[in-house]
């Protein structure tokens, strides 16, 4: 009775390996994979900095005394946020051709990307410069400062300092969102993985790529998990 | 002549993403997918945020294996691409002899990485409490257990609502990548319509159930975070 | 008892004719007419939510006023086309709760605005942070962040910042009531020692003290009106108001 259990543990293990961590596979999809993570990172290079530039942007304009500003930003914002990522990117990929407008497949993919983050790093933004008490703002007035100036080397400097932790999170999920774009046939990480999968009937590919993605995060992932346990201490 | 280029450009748009015919004729499907997102964020939500609390709330006994196990399951879950898990499972595991619905893939995938960052929320809400607190609920008979599950959690949620509102959001929005794997969500409904009619209007009509789906809940959300604001100082 | 500096011949430094302010339904200050003489130490004082806080911060225009006007060296603030910035240089302003910038040292703190606002070079404004240090007693605290100095250092640092752009007038928001006790002292001199030289302030403080030895001319302001004003002696002596005589008797307490 007891070998027989060994026995069926030992071929669920056996099966598991096979099925997920054929090194062989992996070994030759290995370059296909590198590939793909190029075209991930050039992703993130074009993504990151434009969104975030894009959500400071936002959020100074939230605290404008224009009424009609203030509202537009946060329609923008609740806007997409709303959307989830891919319809977006499956809206822009697909639906801006049938409207007669060209645009490569990689460019509509920065587009619905940045529309994306920046309304999320609008938001942490947001919340980082409402953290600053007042009173900076008012001792930086006091003294002759624009708001323009009081905003740059004031506020912003202590925002920013504020919420460093969400900023860092943030952008550890724009490198994981880079995922979706296979969805639409952008060839990066794991759009090579998923390829070799469906040429290989066998799922180690994309337990490569996870190892990849895990490579890359995780060491962000725990800086981040001190840096909020911390913050919460 | 600038005036007929506009018009053209515009009455394009609309015949793109907003022909009323079409409209029509994929109502019904589309509120199908409206359906089935619904349930699949529902389970989500639940079983995803009584999880991370489960798990936060273990984590408070300090046992040091069992804390090893809950500290890597959470580093790699937050580490890896949600759609990188998916097609992981809904791939790989026929190979193991068990076939489970896309459906059900989902909701698992989903709900796992909602209970890694729950756990996260949680474990910071917990270390939060003042040490006072426990001294006070021990000094009065309370077993570690009842302190933690009467006087710490308790004051530990009213700091998670905000993060955890957001970070919910987030992921409730990844139903929509239940579309590779063919669960009849909203987006896969669109999709489909889209490759029928050879036009982009269902997409259209998907982005737009979406946002009348989410907006509420991310206007919700911000009011959440105004009422129970966590100040990181 | 002082004697008074102040130059009542020449035109006020700070005026303000008819200044009122409401906050919504609610009406904080009603037609406020003050003057601020050069070389003048004047003190607000009154119960608390008289207004005595927002009249001074009307002053600068950190509260905008709601009718009336304030004058500043002849200006009037709040016409059409005055560069309120250029102008908030000749009013220097110390708050309460000293409102540091945490995230820079005592002399970036004083540096910042003379570097970003009046165009100042590094070094030159260095050297101007340096004797408005040297002036406040900090010198050799300069390169301390906020978080490492009492407070009653960091309300020094905040006077030698209201300094250092050189201004006309110095507006005193309850400088030392954020202040424990046993600091208050070294804060107190320092305005004794800016009186001494010249510079023409108004102190909105609960310091009675320090109002009849330093103050010209004391202002006693209540529900958002001045009920009476005159030397120390006339107002905590010899209070003339009935309200006025209630405050000085409950302080007196």
């Amino acid at each position: 009775m007891d070998r027989d259990a060994v026995r069926v543990a030992a071929e669920l293990m056996n099966e598991i390996y096979l099925s997920f961590f054929n090194f062989e596979i992996m070994r030759e999809a290995l370059p296909l994979l590198l590939r793909g993570l190029v075209v991930t990172a050039k992703l993130c290079v074009a993504v990151i900095p434009l969104g975030i530039i894009g959500g400071l942007v936002l959020a100074v304009m939230s605290q404008s005394n224009s009424r009609s500003l203030r509202i537009a930003v946060v329609v923008f914002v609740d806007l997409f946020r709303a959307i989830p990522p891919l319809v977006l990117l499956i809206l822009i990929y697909s639906g801006l051709p049938f409207a007669g407008i060209d645009i490569s497949p990689f460019a509509a993919v920065c587009v619905g990307f940045m529309l994306n983050n920046s309304a999320y790093y609008a938001e942490i933004y947001r919340a980082g410069i409402e953290s600053v008490d007042r009173g900076q703002t008012e001792a930086a007035r006091s003294t002759g400062m624009s708001s323009a100036q009081t905003m740059s080397y004031v506020v912003l400097p202590q925002a920013t300092r504020n919420v460093l932790p969400d900023l860092l999170s943030n952008t550890i999920e724009v490198v994981k969102l880079t995922s979706i774009a296979s969805v639409v046939a952008l060839q990066e990480l794991l759009y090579a993985a998923d390829m070799a999968r469906s040429l290989t009937y066998n799922a180690s590919p994309i337990v490569l790529a996870a190892a990849i993605y895990l490579l890359i995060l995780w060491p962000v992932v725990r800086l981040l998990s001190m840096m909020e346990h911390r913050v919460g201490n | 002549m600038n005036e007929t280029v506009t018009t053209s450009a515009w009455a394009r748009f609309l015949e793109t993403f907003f022909r009323p015919d079409l409209i029509e004729q994929y109502s019904g499907a589309i509120a199908k997918g409206v359906i089935v997102t619904c349930q699949v964020a529902g389970l989500v939500v639940v079983t995803g945020i009584a999880v991370g609390l489960a798990l936060a709330m273990i984590r408070a006994y300090r046992i040091k294996p069992v804390n090893f196990l809950i500290i890597v399951y959470v580093d790699v879950l937050r580490s890896l691409p949600p759609l990188v898990l998916i097609v992981l499972t809904y791939f790989g595991l026929p190979a193991l002899g068990s076939t489970l619905s896309g459906f059900v893939v989902l909701w698992l995938v989903l709900s796992m990485v909602l209970a890694a960052f729950a756990e996260e929320i949680f474990w910071a809400g917990i270390l939060s409490v003042r040490k006072g607190q426990w001294d006070a609920a021990r000094s009065t008979g309370f077993s570690f257990t009842q302190a933690l599950a009467w006087v710490v959690v308790p004051q530990a949620i009213r700091l998670t609502v905000a993060p955890l509102t957001n970070r919910t959001i987030a992921i409730t929005k990844n139903t929509a990548l239940g579309m590779v794997i063919g669960v009849p969500e909203i987006l896969n409904e669109a999709s489909t319509a889209q490759s029928f009619s050879g036009s982009a209007t269902p997409l259209m009509m998907g982005a737009i159930a979406y946002i009348l789906l989410f907006i509420p809940i991310v206007v919700a959300g911000r009011w959440i975070e105004t009422r129970f604001a966590w100040r990181r100082s | 008892m002082s004697e008074s500096r102040a130059d009542t011949d020449a035109n006020p430094i700070l005026e303000a004719r008819g200044l009122g302010k409401s906050f919504g339904a609610t009406k904080v200050l009603h037609e406020i007419n003050f003057r601020v003489f050069p070389r003048e130490l004047v003190f607000i004082v009154g119960p608390s939510g008289s207004g005595k806080s927002t009249m001074l911060r009307c002053f600068n225009r950190l509260e905008e006023p709601s009718c009336g006007a304030v004058f500043v060296d002849g200006v009037n603030l709040m016409g059409k086309g005055v560069n309120i910035n250029q102008m908030r240089q000749r009013i220097g302003m110390v708050f309460q709760q000293f409102n540091l910038y945490p995230h820079l040292s005592a002399e970036g703190n004083i540096t910042l605005a003379l570097r970003k606002v009046q165009g100042k070079s590094k070094s030159a404004a260095r050297a101007a942070a340096q004797r408005c240090l040297e002036l406040v007693g900090l010198a050799d605290r300069a390169n301390a962040r906020p978080n490492e100095l009492s407070g009653g250092q960091q309300q020094r640092v905040a006077i030698a910042r209201a300094l250092a752009l050189e201004p006309k007038v110095m507006l005193f928001d309850e400088p030392t009531s954020a202040l424990d006790p046993e600091l208050v002292g070294s804060v107190l001199q320092v305005m004794r020692n800016l009186r001494d030289e010249g510079m023409t302030m108004v102190v909105v403080s609960h310091e009675i003290r320090f109002a009849r030895e330093a103050a010209d001319r004391v202002v006693f302001v209540c529900d958002g009106a001045i009920l009476e004003e005159g030397t120390p002696e006339e107002i905590f002596s010899t209070p003339k108001h009935p309200r006025t005589r209630e405050f000085v008797a409950e302080i007196a307490r």
